[in-house]
């Protein structure tokens, strides 16, 4: 083993802490909640998880992912096809068509693999992916690993889109891809104008719905629904790991022969066991809570609508949007940090994002509403943002 | 033409084979028959730089052209060939 | 959306002709939690059959232990069921710093990352750690998220013939030039069961400053004195820059991976690594049951003591009925057919008489090597193996082949 190697990694990652950009994390001894405690002994009010719904630590999903486990143990120890599938698992695949409006569905260990493993089955040297340029890494490692030809189209830009497949159109197949909700401005992607360019073009469409399933569009079915285009989006994936419980595992749903394909020749799903039975169990739950009632939907939208309203009004700089992500802009990357960093001794837990994981100049704070927060957390949030913005001058 | 043709025959029986007794012929796909793995095209590269002292870049040394005993030696004939 | 009539049917023509080809995969529907003897729907619709299985990775047979049912339901009681969260953000639990801790010191490393997968893990390590100026030199056999983790870095790659000591020194020798030389090797082959010779590569790796990370997914838990892995078989515990290895096998088989090794390269991957800054981590009640096998695996080595007197037995059955086994010493037992018809028609003989395992063949492994891969578990009892060895000697009578050599088994069934 080579001292010198390590001897440059140690410089290297001296590196990265000297530029800002180590990462380090924040540990909880407790579960995911509204109100979360920190290994220094504080309690904060937790404003950065993507627990929409509020299910990470839902009474009702604890309880039957314990279930599920009693009736079907803890782990599989196998594959799909070896010996790893159990009924709950076509169970859960089924109920997820349903909730979706898709004609089949797989799962995944987590939608990070779904997205690394969709492509290279579906699409050959000779067909295209027209990706939006701020989707998702994990819809980028998918495309690496995928032959067929790469175009990018600027954010949400219709125009540029329809001249890439005007460019593209003598490949055999094009596969428009974006994310529904974009996570770090909590936009939502154009999905009615890129069914109709697909229609008119001749290309398939898909959807990572992984910031939306469970509590965007009216009851909660996701972008295609707040699009008004349910059933014309080709191929969904989404997570189990954000709104649906939080857990992990994740899927790929749409065309039955779709799914057919990628069930013979994804790689992921064929080298990796599926979703553990606890977690399943919990999911199934899940679905059955949001089929039966809009109450949680309504409620992460009510208090998403009503912090981005009060933060306006408080004179702050928000990213137009309508989810329940919603991005305060401080553009310099060493105020974000410290107004996060504030707000942390106020007991409110953001974070700042900065380069690279946004653009140069574009720093922020990103606030993530759940349906867990009480209209009194959501208060708090907002006396704390307005204090610490008066403090620093911003407001 | 015909030598440079054999030894690399015997280069990739030698380097790739498990087997002995498998057949193959100066058109066997090597690549995309599964006999040999991409991963170590590599070898193949830095054999032939060395045996023929050529330069071989990468956009060149593809999969393609290595897919086969023949498909091998006409690169390297080129090579030789702009060399002189 | 332009799923037409046209596209439909050419994903339709696909499917087609994998099931024209006999090569279309069905799914078997378990009824029941993962055991020694299972409930199974196959095929779908069909009424269910109770069967030995002796086709799982639950090598320790804890996939539905009660005391990891247990550690797993407090886990969900003290942590919650998800953490919604990816590790930097607000998804990092005590306990997810605990299990790190703990695998550190079961395999004998200094540090330890987690990912949702070993898969992950593989996907995500080496374009971490290595750049343009390294080589990659990997086992021709290795398992296929390491290629596909290699096949996501910049570095260089090459391979060796498997198991070839000559032909990797050779390897080491060529790219003596480059930055870094990363050697790589499963611990334990999966298709094969034979094992890596760790001492041996770890002295070439020494010999010509290489490194080297070693894939001990069938392995952690149950290899070596202690169950620590292949690198305490080899007496090389403490010279393996890298190991990845699975929860989703031998230790407890739900999900989750990791890398472990140099603390270094560790950090890199926590700095760099794709599956770990964009995904979950392994969700709380998992942690929980990974940590209680951890526990209990360093306590005592009574269950992996199980598995290897099961797994020799089982061995020495099958060789003394006349069985062609793949040579090796681990709880993976390949019986070997050769042909592809004969490994699926025997397979179906098997599930008949109430066995479960499965016939691989091309491309799985190559072309006339079609076998039967049998996998022993602690979960086994002496009845269970004595039942399934029973089946595999009329099987194997009804086909003529026990104490058949190899060429004579493919005179009868060759094409």
């Amino acid at each position: 083993m080579s001292k010198k190697f390590l001897h440059e990694l140690s410089q290297q990652l001296e590196t990265i802490e000297f530029s800002g950009m180590y990462k380090k994390e924040r540990i909880l001894n407790s579960s995911q909640s509204s109100k979360i405690s920190l290994i220094s002994g504080q309690e904060v009010l937790n404003f950065c998880a993507n627990n929409y719904l509020g299910f990470s630590n839902h009474p009702e999903v604890v309880k039957a992912a314990q279930e599920t486990m009693n009736h079907w143990g803890f782990g599989l120890s196998s594959v799909r096809f070896i010996c790893g599938t159990q009924d709950i698992h076509k169970k859960l695949e089924a109920k997820v068509s349903d909730f979706l409006g898709t004609e089949d569905t797989i799962l995944f260990s987590s939608c990070f693999d779904a997205n690394g493993g969709v492509f290279e089955p579906l699409l050959m040297e000779d067909s295209a992916i027209i990706s939006d340029m701020l989707n998702h890494a994990s819809i980028i490692d998918g495309v690496r690993l995928c032959k067929a030809q790469r175009f990018r189209y600027k954010h949400s830009n219709m125009e540029e889109l329809e001249e890439m497949l005007k460019e593209s159109k003598n490949l055999k197949y094009r596969l428009i891809v974006t994310d529904g909700v974009f996570s770090m401005d909590g936009d939502i992607a154009n999905l009615k104008s890129i069914c109709d360019l697909a229609d008119k073009y001749d290309a398939l469409v898909m959807v990572d719905d992984s910031h939306a399933t469970g509590y965007i569009g009216k009851t909660g079915r996701g972008t295609p629904e707040h699009c008004g285009v349910t059933g014309r989006v080709d191929i969904i994936t989404t997570t189990f790991g954000k709104a649906l419980g939080g857990a992990s595992g994740g899927c790929v749903s749409g065309k039955k022969e779709v799914i057919d394909i990628l069930r013979q020749r994804s790689r992921p799903y064929l080298f990796s066991n599926t979703v553990p039975p606890a977690i399943v169990g919990g999911v199934l739950k899940v679905l059955d809570i949001l089929t039966e009632s809009s109450e949680l939907v309504d409620k992460v939208k009510s208090n998403a609508d009503y912090f981005r309203s009060e933060m306006i009004k408080a004179g702050f700089d928000i990213v137009p949007g309508n989810t329940a992500i919603v991005s305060v802009m401080f553009y310099e990357e060493p105020l974000a940090i410290k107004v996060a960093s504030r707000l942390l001794e106020e007991g409110i837990y953001v974070i700042g994002f900065c380069y690279p994981v946004v653009p140069r100049g574009k720093a922020r704070i990103r606030v993530q509403l759940s349906a867990a927060h009480s209209r009194d957390d959501v208060q708090k949030a907002l006396l704390a943002f307005t204090k610490v913005g008066k403090e620093m001058n911003i407001i | 033409m015909d030598e440079i043709r054999d030894v690399v025959l015997e280069y990739v029986i030698n380097e790739y084979m498990e087997d002995q007794d498998e057949e193959l012929t100066y058109d066997t796909a090597l690549i995309s028959g599964g006999f040999v793995d991409s991963f170590s095209m590599v070898s193949l590269k830095r054999f032939l730089e060395t045996r023929y002292k050529i330069s071989l870049p990468d956009n060149r040394a593809t999969p393609e052209a290595f897919d086969s005993v023949n498909k091998i030696t006409e690169l390297v004939m080129e090579f030789l060939a702009a060399k002189e | 959306m332009a799923y037409s009539a046209r596209t439909r049917a050419i994903f339709e023509n696909q499917i087609n002709t994998l099931k024209d080809g006999g090569i279309l995969k069905i799914e078997r529907y378990i009824h029941s939690v993962q055991d020694a003897e299972i409930e199974v729907e196959f095929p779908p619709g069909a009424p269910l059959k109770k069967v030995i299985n002796i086709c799982a990775n639950n090598y320790l047979g804890l996939s539905s232990h009660p005391a990891v049912v247990k550690a797993a339901h407090e886990g969900l009681d003290a942590r919650g069921y998800g953490m919604s969260s990816v590790r930097f953000i607000c998804g990092t639990q005590d306990i997810h710093k605990e299990l790190e801790e703990k695998v550190s010191k079961f395999l004998g490393t200094e540090d330890t990352i987690l990912f949702p997968s070993c898969m992950d893990a593989n996907a995500g390590v080496f374009e971490a750690i290595l750049t343009e100026e390294d080589v990659m030199i990997s086992d021709r056999l290795v398992h296929a998220s390491l290629i596909d983790g290699i096949r996501l870095c910049k570095a260089m790659t090459d391979s060796f013939k498997h198991s070839d000591m000559k032909h990797l020194e050779e390897k080491l020798i060529l790219h003596a030039d480059k930055r870094i030389k990363l050697v790589i090797t499963d611990g334990v082959y999966s298709m094969d069961g034979d094992t890596a010779k760790l001492d041996e590569m770890v002295a070439l790796c020494e010999k010509y400053d290489a490194m080297i990370l070693v894939d001990e997914s069938h392995a952690s838990g149950f290899i070596g004195k202690t169950g620590r892995g292949t690198h305490e078989k080899y007496g090389v515990m403490g010279k393996i820059d890298l190991i990845t290895t699975t929860f989703g096998k031998g230790l407890g088989g739900a999900s989750g991976g990791c890398v472990s090794g140099r603390k270094e390269l560790v950090e890199m991957c926590r700095q760099k690594a794709r599956p770990y800054l964009f995904s979950n981590t392994i969700a709380p009640p998992v942690v929980a049951g990974v940590i209680s096998v951890l526990d209990t695996l360093s306590k005592t080595t009574e269950r992996r003591d199980k598995l290897e007197k099961n797994a020799n037995w089982w061995r020495q059955g099958l060789l003394d009925a006349g069985f062609i086994l793949q040579p090796g010493d681990t709880p993976i037992v390949p019986v070997m057919l050769f042909d592809a018809k004969l490994s699926q028609d025997f397979a179906i003989d098997l599930f008949n008489e109430g066995v479960y395992a499965i016939g691989f063949f091309f491309p799985v492994v190559p072309q006339g090597k079609a076998r039967i891969r049998t996998q022993i578990s602690a979960a086994h009892e002496m009845h269970h193996l004595e039942k399934a060895l029973a089946a595999f000697i009329k099987v194997g009578k009804k086909y003529d082949i026990l104490g058949k050599s190899k060429k004579e088994i493919m005179e009868m069934y060759g094409a």
